[in-house]
């Protein structure tokens, strides 16, 4: 099962993706990145249906560069959370609804970091922490337990069985990759 | 001159059902709104499901694989329909043009079209652009063409193979539900979980020609052995920066239980591909 889990810090977001690509048992790809970058400082992490995520995620993508290039300024995170929202609440009542599960992070100039959860249904939420998936469930707990605002960078630990995850963290200065934690990395 | 216009189509609108009319114009932009307005949205399915006559499966076992020397790309010749073989001697590995191939799997009838489609509209990005699109980029397009049948039962599962040219071999799965994946390695159908074990096993980098051939050739073997939808013959493609070469079809039949392999490559006749 697909596993995306986003937290936020002070002054960073950080948000983790498993790597997994499957076709119901088969797994086609076991390095597969489910994140895409909107803009310098926004990343929109996406799982859900096979071809409903890379379409809907590619088309706010698009639509978020096309915005910068026509108005010279990018969209802020909030804005783009909720365009996105937007955009997924039109197509939930028509015939063909997308079904995805969405994680949006950003950094702000002005509002600083910030998360924002949403699910298929459109329901968007701002966060300091979500996680969507089976994973979800045992995450969520500890998060809610051990979370505290102004938790530093190096402080986050979470085991799930998936193979391996890619994580990046996005502040003031963009986007950063941090190292792809396998399973090895935890023994 | 009629054939100028549709020179300058774009490929996006053929094939596709809509319910909103087309949307290649621009919102007009004396509106008071700001100017971010919402562009019209991804084309919408508007058919119905039709009831299938029988239901259909991905009754085949497709592969390919990236090297050192290019791509290969394999598959049975077993056409079924739901426990009868309709035809033994299909062809399941279609060439869409003298650098790129794409297998089958699913509805063959569906496979063709869609596979003719695309060779139409990669020639006309040709014409149009003055060179050919990249692998991925063919990929997309035909993913982009499936998109609006999506849950319509259409049944397209396909991988595209691309020899040296540019930027290298590359390989990529495209299926009727959405997915589009870039890869080194992958196998389509009902023999895929058969055809996986071998070619996880085997599959390197640093394969010679004749070893990736032995490679793909058991495992097609090993799947068309165990799968009842896989059988008959085997076809394997090979992609380089020359081009396609179609190596001789094969019958598995006097392979006989024992994987032990005859392997004759002096009998092999090969096909080079001619523009």
């Amino acid at each position: 099962m697909e596993y995306l889990i986003g937290i936020q810090g002070p002054d960073f977001v950080l948000v983790a993706a498993d790597n997994v690509a499957a076709s119901s048992i088969i797994q086609m790809k076991h390095d597969y990145d489910k994140m895409f970058k909107l803009s310098e400082k926004i990343l929109l992490l996406c799982v859900g249906e096979a071809g409903d995520t890379v379409q809907f995620a590619e088309y706010i993508q698009k639509n978020v560069q096309l915005y910068k290039m026509r108005n010279g300024y990018e969209l802020s995170p909030a804005a783009a959370a909720n365009f996105t929202r937007k955009n997924l609440a039109d197509y939930l009542r028509s015939r063909t609804p997308y079904h995805v599960n969405l994680l949006l992070a950003g950094y702000d100039e002005a509002d600083g970091p910030g998360l924002y959860y949403m699910d298929y249904l459109s329901a968007l939420a701002k966060a300091p922490f979500a996680a969507h998936g089976y994973g979800a469930f045992l995450t969520l707990s500890i998060l809610d337990r051990y979370y505290r605002p102004e938790m530093h960078r190096g402080g986050e630990r979470f085991i799930l069985n998936l193979p391996s995850f890619n994580v990046r963290l996005i502040d003031r200065e963009g986007i950063h990759d941090l190292e792809k934690l396998t399973l090895a990395s935890f023994l | 001159m009629a054939s100028a216009e549709y020179l300058d189509e774009s490929p996006i609108e053929f094939g596709q059902i809509r319910v909103v009319q087309s949307s290649s114009a621009m919102p007009s932009q004396d509106s008071m709104e700001p100017t971010f307005s919402l562009p019209i949205g991804l084309p919408l399915s508007s058919s119905h499901s039709v009831p299938l006559p029988f239901p259909m499966s991905h009754g085949t076992t497709t592969l390919a694989f990236i090297f050192q020397g290019g791509v290969l790309a394999a598959a049975d010749t077993r056409s079924s329909c739901s426990g009868l073989v309709a035809c033994p001697a299909a062809q399941k590995i279609l060439p869409i043009h003298s650098h790129l191939v794409g297998t089958t799997s699913g509805t063959s009838a569906d496979c063709a079209l869609w596979k003719r489609i695309l060779a139409r509209e990669l020639r006309l990005y040709q014409l149009r652009h003055g060179r050919r699109l990249s692998t991925g980029g063919a990929a997309k397009l035909l993913s982009h063409m499936l998109q609006p049948f999506k849950g319509t039962e259409l049944s397209v599962g396909g991988q595209q193979c691309f020899g040296r040219e540019r930027s290298g071999p590359s390989l990529y799965y495209v299926c009727s539900d959405g997915t589009r994946l870039k890869g080194t390695l992958f196998s389509v159908g009902s023999g895929s979980p058969y055809a996986y074990s071998v070619l996880d096993q085997g599959v390197q980098w640093g394969l010679t020609v004749q070893e990736a051939v032995s490679i793909a050739r058991e495992a097609v073997f090993r799947a068309t052995y165990r799968d009842a939808y896989s059988g008959n013959c085997v076809d394997l493609y090979h992609i380089t920066s020359k081009g396609w070469t179609r190596r001789n079809r094969e019958d598995l039949k006097e392979e006989g239980v024992h994987p032990q392999w005859r392997v004759s490559f002096s009998t092999l006749t090969v096909e080079t591909a001619r523009e």
